[in-house]
This record gives structure tokens, C-alpha cells and sequence, in this order.
């Protein structure tokens, strides 16, 4: 009789810290899940001004402008159907190219550019991110693995 | 010819397998000795077949035999010999070969030391281990033959990704996959055992030396890889809660409640079909972890793989594996009869508590590790789940498990005295609020919450100190009885003083880092200064540099305070011709306060360079942390009750094995 009342005793309690975990897991994915959009998605649906999400296309050609203060950049991400202006302060990431694709985390500014917080260009030169490939492939631009040298 | 010798021997050790799988689980439900036999023999010729081939891929990278379609495609020969040699794991194929020999090392390793298991037990357990060889082997031989020929060969090789050119990682992986295949070891003895459908203590007995060195291989492995983040990607940050870090961060979890419930049931003979499941998740958590990594699944640096055939091949060892061992859980683990009482306050309830808390730790990583697949499998859109979410969920339980993890070695077993902790409770808050203090007086940039860090880090310590001077007797015996207890002290209870000290060690480096960091981002011309947290920095200039296989541009940065140079930091950015890749060296200056840490970025079109610093404080102590929660793992290895029992034999225990 004993041993199962302790044995309840226990179980209620990993019950308790399982239920805890459960609402803080739900809770912390309420606020800091970041959803991926493509150009033509953010134009399509658009965001609430501030809210954190992830923009995924390629760096549009000739639109990479550095700021006086050198360290500002502007640019375009485009995939092929539309475009958004993107704004970044800091280094960027090595493989960061014209022409090439990128994702940027950060929030839309009332003018409709992305202040960006990161800036992902993490892989190999021939190397396509997975969304953007998806993303420019739902925009019908994809022509496979050659037409982004 | 000599690659062709190497196929060969991984499809002999491919047949071997299938044998030591089979034929020893047969002998041991018949009774059948002659049949049981045959375990330990095919278990060393295995671990040879495969050392075999790991030399011969070995051999074709060191002299550059760029006719085998794998060194072809990850070597070149201008690459440095360290990472000719390293490389034969930096890939797909081999790094699966690796995986296969230290597994059937450690098969070997249980065939010659386990002398004192009994005969049926040893041979279900390595056929057991013969079973995830014959998955591994037959997905190799089937999907990744790492000896594949070119004709005609290509007169150079491709390289090696520049990231992964570093003495960092190139030991970062066979210290992970150690941690992964020493966890089949655990699952091989939870298996057998629920085959025999009998637990006790001597399984504990056995069940732990496997599990800590794991365990230990698998911290060193972690802290390697978050260390070569930390200088490699130039962020200054050494965690990212990339799913690749998850991947080996779970089973860390998951060995961690295994080795103290081993505890339990060793000691007082509970938790037995509690600890089985352990074993057997910890293990699973392994091969999912290499399933993450290496299927493609996750993209980047670590996924080699993109081959479907493959992601459905690993997919498939992974449902029977896992399927398989938790059906035969259902079916037995019910036979499995509790025998200890169990009080709240005690040893094991403690023990119970700090389980609960790693896995649910565990499963909130698991939980953000695995939604984005699950929700981009459904078709709910493509979303990532980044360290916010990690640090929100993550900390409310590190929390209560460290306020734990002082009491917890306080207590008895069977019945602990709920006053005494109590009273204990004071002085550990009395030295947390000191610590808190102390934060908030000497830390420039302390607050409320950052302060508290501290606070936890000294509450664990001190709670470590006072248990460990309570055995010692401090204050109430003779120093010189103190000294004698302190030699003739268990070394399995050095090593849990020495691990949490460790662990509260590296809570004050995560505070450090996390809450108290500076950083500086500017373009600067040669000449130009700027402070950062009371250092000065300056620009100096920067010169072209040729390297084996790469050009390097390096910077060089003088650091000064109060006028006093402290430091030279020379940062790089490399760039290797053979792969058109540029990668970033930071120069880290450590003062085991804190850390240095420059990194040259672009040339900003004639206005010089694009520069960035970091001050972060109590970085040194994360990686000093985690080699001191090694010593304790490798000093409880040591203990004598690993090797009661096994006398002649110890030498050859795991403790040699590595």
C-alpha cells in the first residue's frame, strides 16, 4: 500500500515538471518560431511591421550598395518576381555574393525594407539553400544547378 | 590493389557480422556452448576486418590515390598530412567506416575483457553488438562503398571544405563517434538483458564503465566542436543550437540520467526497467543523431549525404533499431520487478529528480530540433525554431536541476534527514548571495539576472565542496585522518566531486559570456584605435600571406591597456584556391578571465577594413569546465568496484580500451 502511494507520489510529480515543460516548450515556440517567406510570399501576405522572419531568395545583381559609414550595406533579394530591399549593419558572411543565394533574419521596417540581424551565406559557391531553391522553383524561375553559376 | 584489399575485408567483416549476430543468439537459447563460443571469435576477426579496411582508406589518402572515387573528391595533395589523415573521416563513407571500427573495437574489447560475464549474457550482448554491425556494414557495402575507383583518375583532388581544415575538428569527430558507439555498448547489455528478462546490480556494475567513458568521450567530443565554433566561425559565440549541435547534445542528455541511474540500481537495486529504457534511448538518440547529420536532412557543414537512397536506408536501421529494442521493452521490461522502497528525500529520489529533469531538458531539445522537419513534412510551411526558443525553455530547467544537484549528495540513501538539508540549504544560499554580491560589486556590466548566474554557479560549488569535505570529516576529525579519508576515498567519489565542480564552473562561464559581452564593429584604416571593455585595439595593418594550400591576408591587431601592449592578434581570412572558398581565423588572446578576440573582415572599398572585436568574459572557463567534468568521468572510471570481480582482467577494461 505503502510503496504504491509513493509510487503515485512520483509519478504525479514527473507529471507536474512534464506538464511545466510542456507549456514553456509551447510558449517559447508561440513566440520565437520564425517563419520563411520568399519575395513573392511577403508580398502576397504581408507582415505585421517588427515581427521577426526569415526572407530567403537570391542576391539580386548590381544591387549590393555599401553606405559611407562602410560597414552599412543595401540590397536587393529577389526571386525573379519580386523583390525586397534588405538593409545590414555588419560583416558579412564570406560566400555573400551578388547573384547569389541568401537567407536574412530580421524585422520589415514601415518602408517595407528588412532590417536584417543576419545574414546567411554559410555554404559552398554551387551550393543553393534548400528554401531558396524551393522558393524559386514555386516562382517557375529554377533551371536547375547551371543557371546559378 | 590495395583498396580493392580494403572493399574486401569490409564485405568479409560484413559476413562476419552476420554470423556474430545470429549463431551466439542461438547457442544461448539452446543452452548450446560450442554455439555461444563463437561470439567473442567473430567479435575480434570483425574488429581486424575492419581496421583493415579503415588502414587501407587510410592509405590511399596519405598517398594521395586519387583513382578512389572518395579521395578524389575530399583530398588534394598539398593538403597538410594532419589533414590527409583526418580527412579519411571528413566525408560520408569514411567517417561511416570510422563509426564501424569503433564499434567493433569496443565489440573486441567486450570479447577479451569480459571473462567474468556469464558465458549466455556475453553472447547475447555481442550479438547484440553484431546486429548494429550488420545494419552499418550492409548500409556501407549497399550505399557507400568508401573504395569506389575512378578511371581515368583525376590528376588532382578536390579538396577538403576549408572549414573543416582545422586541428579542432579533425579530432572532433572520432571523440563523438566514441560517445555514440560507447552508448551501444549500454544498449547492447539493455538488450541482453531484457532477452534474460534479469537486472541487477552486477549489470549496473557493468552497464556504467561503458556509459562514462561514453559519456566522457562524448563531453570531449561536444566541447571540441563548440570550441572549433567558437574560433572557426568568427561569431564569437560557441553554441548555436544549429541542429547539428542538438544531435550530439541529446544523447549527452540521455547518458548523463543513465550514468546516475545506473547508480541506482547498482546501489539499491531500483529504477532497473527505468534504466533499460535509458539505455536504450540514449543509444537511439545516437543513430538519430547520425541520421540528422549525415542524411542531409539538416544542411550543412557536417552533410555529406545527399543521396535518398541513403536517407531511406538510415531511416530503416533507425525504425527496426529503435522499434525493434522498444518493442521487446514492452514485451519484457513488465517482468522486470521493482525491489527498493523509495522515499522522496533521499539519494535516489534525488536521483529521480535530476532523470526527470535531463529528460525533459532532452525532450524540449528534441522538441525544436525535430518541428521544423515534422512541420515542413506536412506541408505547414518552412519555418526554423532558433536559440530563443533554446535559451527560453532550456534555462527554466537548468535552473531547478543545479539547485538540485547541490542537495542531491547531501542526502542519504533510503531515508534521508529532510532538517539536515534543510540546514545545509543556509549556507549554500548564504554563499550563492555572496556570489551574487560579489557580481553585482565587481562586474561592470552585472545586473539582477546575470549576478544570479553567478549566484547558482557558487550554491552548486559550495554545495560540492561542503559533501565532499563532510566525507572527508574537515573540521570535526584530525587534519591528518581528513587526509588519509581523502586517499582512501572511492574514486568513483572524486570523480562526481570533480564533474560538478565542472559543471558549476562552466554555469559561471555561460553567464560570463552570455550576459557580459562586448563587441565592436567598424572599418578601420592602418593606425586607427578603438576601445573595447577597457582594451585598446589597434589597427596596425595587414599584408598578404601564403600558406600550403591557401593565401591568407593577415591583420595585425595590438592590444593594449593603461598604455601596456597585453597582446599581438594576427586574424586571417584564407582563401583556398582549390575550393574558391574564403574562411575567417580569428585571433583569440585568452587571459583566462577573459577572451580577446579579433576578426578581419572585408576591405570596404578605400576606406580600409571592416573590422570586428570581442571582449568575452569567462569564455576560457566553458572549455576548463568541460576538461574538468572529463577528469571526474575518466577518475570515476578508475574506481576499484569496476573491476571487483575481474581482477586479472582489469588492465584490459575500457578504462585501456580508449
Amino acid at each position: 500500500m505503502k510503496r504504491k502511494h509513493r509510487r503515485l507520489g512520483f509519478l504525479m510529480v514527473g507529471a507536474v515538471l512534464l506538464a511545466g515543460a510542456a507549456a514553456l516548450v509551447l510558449s517559447a515556440f508561440e513566440e520565437n518560431l520564425l517563419f520563411f517567406f520568399t519575395p513573392t510570399q511577403l508580398a502576397a501576405e504581408s507582415q505585421p511591421e517588427g515581427r521577426r522572419l526569415r526572407l530567403g531568395g537570391l542576391v539580386e545583381e548590381g544591387s549590393v550598395v555599401k553606405q559611407t559609414d562602410g560597414l552599412t550595406v543595401t540590397f536587393v533579394v529577389t526571386d525573379l518576381t519580386e523583390t525586397v530591399p534588405v538593409t545590414y549593419t555588419g560583416v558579412l558572411p564570406d560566400l555573400f555574393r551578388e547573384g547569389q543565394g541568401v537567407v536574412v533574419e530580421g524585422a520589415l521596417g514601415a518602408d517595407g525594407m528588412l532590417r536584417a540581424s543576419e545574414v546567411l551565406a554559410k555554404h559552398d559557391e554551387t551550393y543553393m539553400p534548400k528554401e531558396v531553391k524551393e522558393a524559386l522553383e514555386a516562382s517557375g524561375e529554377w533551371r536547375g544547378e547551371e543557371a546559378t553559376p | 590493389m590495395i583498396a580493392e584489399l580494403g572493399h574486401y575485408a569490409l564485405v568479409l567483416a560484413l559476413l562476419v557480422a552476420v554470423v556474430q549476430a545470429s549463431v551466439p543468439l542461438i547457442g544461448a537459447a539452446r543452452g548450446d556452448e560450442a554455439w555461444m563460443a563463437v561470439a567473442p571469435f567473430a567479435a575480434v576477426a570483425q574488429a581486424l576486418l575492419v581496421a583493415t579496411a579503415f588502414l587501407a582508406l587510410m592509405h590511399a589518402y596519405v598517398t594521395s590515390d586519387f583513382s578512389v572515387a572518395n579521395v578524389a573528391e575530399n583530398s588534394h595533395s598539398l593538403k597538410p598530412m594532419l589533414y590527409k589523415v583526418a580527412g579519411v573521416w571528413g566525408n560520408h563513407e569514411g567517417s561511416l567506416v570510422l563509426w564501424v571500427l569503433i564499434l567493433t573495437t569496443f565489440g573486441a574489447a567486450v570479447a577479451l575483457a569480459g571473462g567474468n560475464l556469464p558465458p549466455a549474457f556475453k553472447a547475447r550482448a555481442l550479438a547484440v553488438q553484431g546486429l548494429i554491425s550488420v545494419g552499418f556494414l550492409a548500409f556501407m557495402v549497399a550505399t557507400s562503398n568508401p573504395f569506389l575507383r575512378l578511371d581515368p583518375a583525376p590528376v588532382e583532388g578536390r579538396d577538403l571544405n576549408p572549414l573543416l581544415q582545422d586541428p579542432g575538428l579533425a579530432f572532433h569527430p572520432p571523440f563523438l563517434y566514441f560517445g555514440y558507439v560507447g552508448l551501444s555498448m549500454a544498449f547492447s547489455f539493455a538488450v541482453a538483458a531484457l532477452i534474460e528478462g534479469r537486472v541487477d546490480a552486477a549489470w549496473a556494475r557493468w552497464v556504467r564503465p561503458w556509459t562514462l567513458a561514453a559519456w566522457c568521450a562524448l563531453s570531449l567530443g561536444i566541447a571540441m566542436g563548440s570550441w572549433w565554433a567558437y574560433y572557426e566561425l568568427g561569431w564569437g559565440g560557441w553554441w548555436f543550437w544549429d541542429p547539428v549541435e542538438n544531435a550530439s547534445f541529446m544523447p549527452w542528455l540521455a547518458a548523463t540520467a543513465l550514468l546516475h541511474s545506473a547508480i541506482v540500481v547498482e546501489k539499491r537495486n531500483a529504477l532497473k526497467s527505468w534504466t533499460i529504457l535509458l539505455a536504450i534511448i540514449a543509444f537511439s538518440l545516437s543513430l538519430m543523431g547520425t541520421f540528422l547529420v549525415r542524411s542531409g536532412v539538416l544542411t550543412s557543414v557536417h552533410a555529406f549525404a545527399t543521396d535518398p537512397a541513403r536517407g531511406v536506408f538510415i531511416l530503416g536501421l533507425l525504425v527496426l533499431a529503435i522499434g525493434g529494442s522498444l518493442m521487446l521493452y514492452a514485451v519484457r521490461a513488465p517482468a522486470l520487478k521493482p525491489e527498493g522502497v523509495f522515499a522522496p528525500i533521499s539519494r535516489e529520489g534525488g536521483m529521480v529528480l535530476n532523470n526527470l529533469l535531463l529528460c525533459v531538458a532532452c525532450v524540449a531539445v528534441l522538441a525544436g530540433t525535430l518541428y521544423p522537419l515534422v512541420l515542413d513534412a506536412l506541408g505547414g510551411g518552412t519555418v526554423s525554431v532558433g536559440p530563443p526558443y533554446f535559451d527560453r525553455v532550456f534555462v527554466p530547467i537548468m535552473v531547478p536541476l543545479t539547485l538540485a544537484m547541490a542537495l542531491g549528495p547531501l542526502v542519504q540513501w533510503k531515508r534521508g534527514d529532510g532538517r539536515a538539508v534543510v540546514q545545509r540549504m543556509g549556507s549554500l544560499a548564504v554563499a550563492a548571495a555572496l556570489a551574487w554580491v560579489a557580481g553585482m560589486a565587481l562586474v561592470d556590466r552585472a545586473n539582477v539576472a546575470s549576478a544570479l548566474g553567478l549566484a547558482l554557479a557558487a550554491w552548486l560549488g559550495v554545495g560540492v565542496l561542503i559533501e565532499f569535505g563532510g566525507r572527508l570529516g574537515l573540521g570535526r576529525v584530525p587534519w591528518r585522518d581528513s587526509a588519509a579519508r581523502a586517499v582512501n576515498l572511492p574514486r568513483a567519489a572524486w570523480g562526481m566531486t570533480i564533474a560538478h565542480l565542472g559543471f558549476a564552473v562552466i554555469i559561471a562561464g555561460i553567464t560570463g559570456s552570455s550576459a557580459w559581452r562586448t563587441e565592436a564593429i567598424l572599418v578601420m584604416r592602418p593606425g586607427d584605435a578603438v576601445d573595447v571593455a577597457g582594451y585598446s585595439f589597434t589597427f596596425e595593418g595587414e599584408r598578404e600571406v601564403p600558406g600550403p594550400n591557401y593565401t591568407a591576408q593577415r591583420g595585425t591587431v595590438t592590444v593594449a591597456r593603461g598604455g601596456e601592449t597585453v597582446a599581438v592578434l594576427e586574424p586571417e581570412k584564407r582563401f583556398y584556391p582549390s575550393q574558391r572558398t574564403t574562411t575567417t581565423e580569428a585571433a583569440i588572446h585568452t587571459t583566462w578571465m577573459a577572451d580577446l578576440y579579433a576578426v578581419l573582415g572585408d576591405a570596404a572599398d578605400g576606406q580600409g577594413w571592416s573590422m570586428r572585436f570581442y571582449h568575452n568574459p569567462l569564455v576560457p572557463w566553458l572549455w576548463l569546465g568541460g576538461l574538468v567534468m572529463v577528469l571526474g568521468g575518466v577518475v570515476s572510471l578508475t574506481d576499484r568496484r569496476h573491476r571487483v570481480g575481474a581482477p586479472a582482467r582489469w588492465r584490459l577494461a575500457p578504462v585501456a580500451g580508449d
